[in-house]
């Protein structure tokens, strides 16, 4: 006999309907064993990412002493990818986490309060959705200047807008639903509300929207050191790295497809993860789609 | 539908003078003296005085304001300080070529984007559906850069088939514009197959079936014309996306375009043409959103009367 029925938690459910698709698994895996191996590159890596120069291997091709080939300058790849993880992910995570803190909190003010505090935000909101791309990123390290922590604040501000837009939508249907009319009733504060009842609404949705941002915001980073914004030679940043290894394309293409390769699956294990969360969290493609 | 266009004009006239007053400012946020940045960095003071008042930057801040926006509206946009040549004419020497690479890529992308969606859809949950959006997903995650310098070492390096760098013939426009439409076509398959399948799931749609509509008519005439609602707004969205991905595009091709004069720009401090620039691609953004509005306005009359 088995036990007695399982409670169905939302939680539960959740795990129920993630663990169904082996893709996403797949990815939060990936995503989890890169996280560690990021965090533990400095006691892995076999050699110095940064110091370290085998004048003899120059361009080498991948061998059992470098797994994955060595630079036009001498430097073993596998170390520098390895440690440019790090980098990526920082620069990923962090952006996106500063521009969905931002966005969120404007969101629920503007979808809340409404009124001229909504026409403000929002209004805001589209300006900055008035540069393309990654124009706006790079219009801000123009004025910051280069270098990561600036790509970081650059990338986090071109987060907030479309956060800010995702959340004011659901509070805005969210805040005239009986519970939260409920709520008011008993005399909760305006901040008990939003907090307690309208943003863990809204939080399955901003979780969604934040692992697929994350793909986007290394894209976007790695973008802007490509360009040569910015990390500045010689960190191992894959961006900055493929920007090196342009200019021996011709007699060394392994150097430039090391880091692609590493860029490509990273943000795939990221979009593959957030479309396995959405249609977890997602009541209305339980089963029929 | 006069009256739509209208309204949907005034309603980007705040925008668009909120986006200019941010782009004057930002010449003011720049580190150091921008008369300094312009004379040079072994100009003397007087010159630089001189340079102050050229500019017009002595002024007070209103009047350097008005300066600037009535210059804008007759396009002057100053010297370039890199080049010493009128803004204007750098940008004019370089748009055609950001232009026809962007039409390049929006076209092709769009086509083959709806077509995998629309395979997808059809055929939900087997093997052209699972293909179709594997090569979305990996569309959506492959950074430009490195899908431009593949496609260099593949077609033009190793097999030859394909120049490298320059825009001289329709040879040259190949590489760069599946490298800038890869992502779009990625993100139209994927949005393309989300609408069909829910509007093949609609009632006219069975109806349709019911009375015996042949199945491709069925897709092509009935689901179509309605699924594409969305999509018409999407591609608004990823003209958008193009504009800023042939910044980073054409820097790995060497294209002569607006996104290699920024780049360029930003590493010169040459600011009058960065301040252009930004303008120019987010005026050129803002107008192709009030085009994508009013086209919505024409597929889908609901919106109109609203």
């Amino acid at each position: 006999m088995s036990s007695a029925p399982q409670v169905r938690t939302p939680a539960s459910e959740f795990w129920r309907k993630f663990k169904r698709q082996p893709v996403a698994v797949a990815a939060l895996v990936f995503v989890l064993l890169l996280g560690l191996l990021a965090l533990t590159a400095p006691w892995l890596v076999p050699y110095d990412a940064e110091d370290y120069f085998d004048y003899d291997r120059i361009n080498a091709t991948p061998s059992a002493a470098h797994w994955l080939g060595v630079d036009a300058l001498g430097r073993d790849i596998f170390s520098r990818i390895l440690m440019g993880a790090r980098v990526s992910l920082v620069a990923g995570l962090v952006s996106v986490l500063v521009g969905s803190v931002l966005g969120t909190t404007l969101g629920l003010l503007a979808g809340y309060y409404e009124g001229w505090w909504e026409r403000l935000i929002m209004r805001s909101c589209d300006v900055l959705l008035a540069f393309p791309g990654i124009l706006l990123a790079i219009g801000i390290v123009a004025i910051l200047g280069g270098g990561m922590g600036n790509v970081i604040l650059a990338v986090a501000i071109y987060s907030v807008p479309t956060f800010a837009r995702l959340v004011r939508g659901n509070t805005l249907a969210l805040k005239h639903l009986t519970y939260v009319e409920a709520a008011r009733s008993i005399g909760a504060s305006d901040w008990t509300i939003i907090t307690r009842h309208i943003l863990p609404g809204t939080v399955s949705t901003v979780v969604v929207f934040i692992t697929m941002r994350i793909g986007v915001s290394i894209i976007t980073a790695a973008s802007l050191s490509f360009l040569g914004m910015g990390a500045q030679p010689p960190t191992p940043e894959w961006g900055a790295m493929l920007n090196e290894a342009r200019s021996d394309m011709v007699n060394a293409p392994h150097i430039a497809l090391m880091p692609s390769i590493a860029i490509f699956l990273t943000v795939l294990a990221f979009n593959l993860l957030g479309d396995g969360l959405r249609d977890a969290l997602d009541p209305k493609l339980d089963s029929s789609r | 539908m006069i009256a739509y266009i209208f309204k949907r004009l005034l309603g980007v006239l705040p925008t668009l003078l909120i986006v200019a007053v941010l782009v004057f400012f930002f010449v003011h946020l720049l580190p150091g003296d921008p008369a300094r940045l312009a004379a040079g960095a072994e100009a003397d003071e007087q010159t630089v005085e001189l340079v102050r008042r050229d500019l017009g930057l002595d002024q007070p801040m209103h009047k350097q304001f008005m300066r600037f926006i009535g210059g804008v509206l007759q396009g002057d946009f100053g010297h370039s300080i890199r080049t010493k040549r009128p803004v204007i004419d750098e940008i004019a020497d370089r748009f055609p070529y950001t232009l026809k690479l962007t039409l390049a890529a929006m076209g092709w992308s769009v086509v083959i984007g709806l077509a995998i969606g629309i395979v997808a859809a059809v055929n939900r949950n087997r093997w052209p559906d699972r293909l179709g959006m594997a090569l979305a997903v990996s569309g959506i995650s492959f950074p430009s850069f490195a899908l431009g310098l593949l496609l260099i070492t593949v077609f033009a390096v190793g097999l030859g088939w394909l120049p490298t760098v320059g825009a001289e013939s329709w040879r040259h426009y190949i590489l760069p514009s599946l490298t800038l439409g890869a992502g779009v076509a990625a993100v139209m398959a994927r949005f393309t197959r989300a609408s069909f399948v829910e509007v093949l799931h609609e009632d006219y749609i069975r109806t349709a079936r019911a009375k015996g509509v042949p199945e491709r008519q069925v897709v092509l005439k009935h689901a179509l014309r309605n699924a594409l609602i969305p999509v018409v707004t999407m591609m608004g969205l990823q003209f958008g996306f193009l504009l800023g991905g042939s910044i980073v595009v054409e820097k790995v091709f060497n294209w002569p375009g607006l996104g290699r004069l920024l780049v360029d720009a930003v590493e010169m401090r040459d600011y009058p043409v960065i301040q252009a620039e930004v303008l120019l691609f987010s005026m050129q953004f803002i107008l192709i959103n009030l085009v994508v509005d009013v086209l919505y306005g024409v597929i889908n009359p609901t919106i109109r009367y609203k």
